[in-house]
């Protein structure tokens, strides 16, 4: 059987998140990726779950094994369907949270990984993009 | 163990248990009048801010019940990713085993005793 090279996974729950960890813990060893970087992309990988599922009310992780020229890498892309949110700029500083949390998610997930994309509408919802190099 | 509690954490915690931990251990340190609490988590693969949270919430509240808590046995992976994070986790005391655990446990709350005073910092 052929290796598959992309996929989704929900986001509905705390368990998915958990589930969501173990996906990428599991993806990055496949690529080979050193412990300390399996660890960065599955640490941003539960933050943005997380955000997804509670500000976000719930959507998707979709992965992706990425061939580039001299290296393999992985991306996620988290998407809700939730509020969205007013002002990325203030939702990427750090300690800025509206919610319960440390504030630390997006700006923190975001020092963790090699790219980092996000795009979020009002009234549509958010969709975070991270990339993560071998 | 005697005067210490020792919270060994094995799982992939998901929140809500997380926040179960954190009730648990703030009773059992009221039930045992303990004055200090192990948190080992020499298994844990991944420390994120959630959990973070939790630890420095755990070392606070601790404090306030008059016990000291160090967390111990974090994987070198993961202090790397928590300070890259921006999680430093202020005020929350680290050992790198438990046995070095004890031993801090012992000469801070030694020392505090000796001197009639509360802990600083």
């Amino acid at each position: 059987m052929a290796q598959q090279s992309q996929g989704d996974t929900p986001l509905r729950s705390e368990h998915d998140i958990v589930l969501a960890r173990q996906l990428v813990r599991k993806l990055t060893q496949e690529l080979a990726f050193s412990l300390v970087d399996q660890t960065k992309m599955v640490t941003a990988a539960s933050e943005l779950a997380r955000n997804a599922l509670i500000y976000g009310r719930g959507g998707t992780m979709h992965w992706e094994i990425l061939q580039g020229e001299s290296a393999r890498g992985l991306k996620l892309l988290f998407a809700d369907e939730g509020p969205g949110i007013p002002n990325i700029d203030l939702a990427m500083t750090d300690g800025w949270t509206s919610g319960t949390g440390l504030g630390m998610g997006l700006s923190g997930a975001r020092r963790l990984v090699n790219d980092f994309h996000i795009d979020s509408r009002v009234g549509a919802g958010t969709r975070v993009a991270i990339t993560r190099w071998k | 163990m005697g005067e210490f509690l020792l919270v060994t954490i094995q799982v992939d915690m998901h929140d809500q248990l997380a926040l179960r931990l954190q009730d648990d251990l703030s009773n059992a340190i009221q039930k045992y009048e303990t004055k200090g609490v192990l948190i080992d988590i020499s298994t844990l693969e991944m420390v994120d801010s959630f959990i973070g949270r939790m630890v420095a919430d755990i070392s606070g509240m601790g404090k306030i019940l008059g016990a000291e808590t160090v967390l111990v046995g974090m994987q070198p992976a993961v202090a790397i990713t928590l300070v890259e994070l921006g999680l430093a986790l202020p005020g929350v005391a680290t050992a790198l085993n438990v046995e070095r655990g004890m031993a801090l446990l012992r000469r801070t709350i030694d020392g505090a005793e000796a001197d009639g005073a509360t802990i600083a910092g």
